[in-house]
């Protein structure tokens, strides 16, 4: 078998595998397949409210998963994107309220607050692994649970209680054409700089000195340090710019999606699922795009799976994760497809 | 390749969170069969409690259920439906979802919608939404359902502080925020009227949804010497009765009782079929206020732009049934104070003293 027509056919055979097992797992508890699939794809692609929904689900995702994507290139497992978009969120819905300024500066503004949040909020486990060789997964995880509570905190004092004022129009991503072309979805623009954002990550990787230098440093550190690399220079880099693009996650929710931030109970989720978006992706940043497409698809689909085929949400759940599931394990499925072929050729 | 591993060992593992905590109903034979003839159809759509969250959620659709079986509804379209949403960023999607449906009245329940409810309200005029726990105003297709839980709190507080042994009785919140701070203030208010001397002991566990942050507190709270505790925390709150029932497990004589909330909880401290942690529970009638709210707007009264507000007086909020654990000396005195409350002569606090 060609390589070409495996590299096609693994992720087909996922996706079909997922898919599958899935249909098990609804007809056992008693509800039609195929009327849930009906569901999922119509809560993607069913009506113009649902595809500016997908797309709007989609945004944030692209952001955590760049996010991991890039601290992965350098060798750094940061799994404290949840935190740092947290950050960026809050930061974001600040300027945008808190400010009167015209549309053109005010919403690159507030991206850059976000930015600069979630890049500090990284900035610190950055330093710790590089200067004093803190594992960056213990520090990450529990700036998470600071930023969150730091942020509900802020909130409590910035506002009268649950949540801030809804930020200024200027400062908004939403519009009403995008409004009008998807009958009132939340979709807004932060989908085009999603699309920059993964075009920037690529140029940084592959087009520029030190984007090699970070990917020399993931490889393998002492090498870099021996051909003269700045190890620890390029460590903190990496963690900042992974916190930057995870900020401005936490950006498309506060200017596009919510227009403001509320009190969390609980973690968005959005931070974690990153990473296994960026892992789909293979940790390229068009691999990001295409497995945060995936993710937000299953997830604004599976909405509508109660509510168009009554399927409860526990079992979309099932078979949402299963999908994933399969999709992730694509290696299992080359493995098998390689030796099929090579029995094949033994037997000839 | 070793981080990739580590990755993906950490992903199964969330994915398997995702697995375990897909452990819930199923109770629902979806009906979604289409019927010809229009009849007045209910839906709602939850926060992020989860329909079975043992409080407001699920008395909410108990109520739905009741007006559908009165009203010889079926689940599904053109009858009664709910959705549940799993994170914040659903509330918008489902509320539209349903509306889409073509369901005549949409509740949208919880504080945490408010928002959303605004949104949907404004570009869907044609709809109605009626909100629980939060008042939308200047919208006449939003009516706002509110309870004056502190007027029953206030009787709680009375009541353990009448019937505590140590003088110490405690209250565990979920979030600080305008509706939990009035259980707070009733439940303070009440016990020191009840008896000035007596201390309560307030703490906030920062979550609806942590069961072993509210058993921590719980057992602070039982080893410093209070003996009744009392929560406005939902899920949280489940970990306290999991410590008191442990303790009373332990030792049958141990003086700890547990003040449920929104529903009558006493099915949730039974020990054994003799034994109950239950003190009462302070009841929020959302399912009585759903039902009626469906009603009125069946009966073309939808109470739009308007705010509802439920107290004592009208039924909307009490204490459930103790089962003999509250005296007959106290529920005198608590019949006094609710009698005063209801005619106006006690003005319970909203607001904590800070």
């Amino acid at each position: 078998m060609s390589k070409r027509l495996t590299n096609i056919l693994v992720p087909l055979i996922s996706i079909l595998l997922g898919i599958i097992v899935g249909a098990i797992v609804m007809a056992i508890s008693g509800f039609s397949p195929v009327d849930g699939y009906i569901a999922l794809w119509n809560g993607v692609f069913g009506n113009t409210y649902n595809i500016g929904e997908t797309i709007r689900q989609i945004t944030p995702y692209v952001f955590a998963g760049l996010a991991v994507a890039f601290a992965f290139r350098t060798g750094l497992f940061n799994i404290g994107v949840e935190g740092q978009l947290i950050v960026g969120w809050l930061a974001a819905a600040y300027v945008g309220y808190a400010f009167d300024l015209p549309k053109i500066v005010h919403i690159p503004l507030a991206l850059l607050a976000a930015a600069v949040a979630g890049g500090l909020w990284a900035f610190i486990p950055g330093l710790l692994k590089a200067k004093l060789q803190v594992h960056e997964v213990i520090v990450t995880i529990m700036m998470n649970y600071i930023a969150l509570h730091v942020v509900n905190a802020t909130i409590a004092t910035l506002s009268d209680g649950e949540k801030t004022e809804k930020i200024h129009e200027t400062a908004s991503l939403r519009s009403p054409f995008l409004e009008s072309i998807t009958d009132y979805s939340r979709l807004h623009w932060g989908f085009i700089i999603a699309i920059l954002a993964v075009i920037i990550m690529w140029f940084i990787l592959e087009k520029t000195t030190r984007g090699y230098e970070l990917k020399s440093v993931g490889f393998n550190q002492h090498a870099s340090e021996y051909a003269g690399m700045n190890v620890s220079k390029n460590i903190i880099l990496a963690m900042v710019i992974s916190g930057i693009f995870a900020g401005l996650g936490g950006a498309m929710e506060a200017l596009g999606t919510f227009g403001n931030i509320s009190k969390m109970t609980a973690f968005t989720g959005i931070g974690f699922d990153g990473i296994a978006v960026a892992l789909l992706g293979a940790n390229q940043p068009f691999g990001v795009l295409l497995g945060a497409m995936l993710f937000g698809s299953l997830k604004n689909g599976g909405l509508n799976m109660p509510n168009e085929a009554g399927i409860p949400v526990e079992i979309v759940s099932i078979v949402i994760a299963l999908i994933i599931f399969f999709v992730a394990s694509g290696y299992i499925i080359r493995v098998a497809l390689e030796r099929i072929s090579k029995k094949k050729k033994e037997e000839k | 390749m070793k981080k990739r591993k580590i990755g993906l060992a950490l992903s199964a593992l969330l994915a398997s969170g995702t697995l375990l905590a897909a452990c819930g109903n199923d109770d629902n034979a979806s009906d979604t069969k289409k019927d010809d003839k229009k009849s007045f159809s209910v839906a709602m759509v939850t926060d992020t409690g989860g329909i079975d969250d043992r409080s407001f959620n699920q008395s909410t659709w108990e109520g739905i259920e009741k007006f559908g079986k009165d009203n010889g509804l079926s689940k599904g379209n053109n009858g009664y439906d709910y959705l549940q949403s799993a994170s914040e960023s659903d509330y918008n999607t489902n509320l539209n979802s349903l509306i889409r449906r073509n369901f005549d009245l949409v509740f949208a329940v919880g504080f945490n919608l408010h928002d959303s409810v605004v949104e949907v309200a404004k570009q869907q005029k044609d709809a109605k939404i009626a909100i629980i726990d939060s008042v939308v105003e200047g919208q006449d297709n939003v009516a706002s359902i509110m309870f004056k839980a502190n007027e029953a709190s206030y009787l709680a507080g009375a009541a353990a502080a009448l019937q505590s042994k140590t003088g110490k009785i405690g209250f565990i919140g979920g979030m600080e925020s305008d509706i939990i701070d009035g259980f707070e203030a009733g439940f303070v208010a009440g016990a020191k009227a009840a008896n000035p001397k007596v201390k309560v002991d307030v703490q906030y566990a920062g979550s609806f949804g942590d069961a072993a942050k509210g058993q921590a507190i719980a057992k602070r709270m039982y080893d410093s010497g209070s003996d009744i505790i009392f929560h406005a925390a939902g899920g949280t709150g489940n970990g306290l009765f999991t410590e008191a029932k442990e303790r009373k497990k332990k030792d049958p004589k141990a003086d700890v009782w547990v003040i449920g909330v929104d529903r009558d909880q006493y099915d949730e401290g039974k020990v054994d079929d003799k034994t109950n942690v239950t003190f009462t529970s302070v009841l929020k009638r959302v399912d009585i206020a759903a039902e009626d709210v469906a009603k009125q707007s069946k009966d073309g009264k939808f109470p739009g732009g308007k705010t509802i507000t439920l107290g004592l007086k009208d039924n909307g909020v009490d204490l459930a049934d103790s089962h003999g654990v509250i005296t007959s000396d106290t529920q005198k005195k608590i019949d006094e104070y609710k009698e005063k409350i209801i005619k106006g002569e006690i003005t319970v606090p909203e607001k904590p003293e800070k």
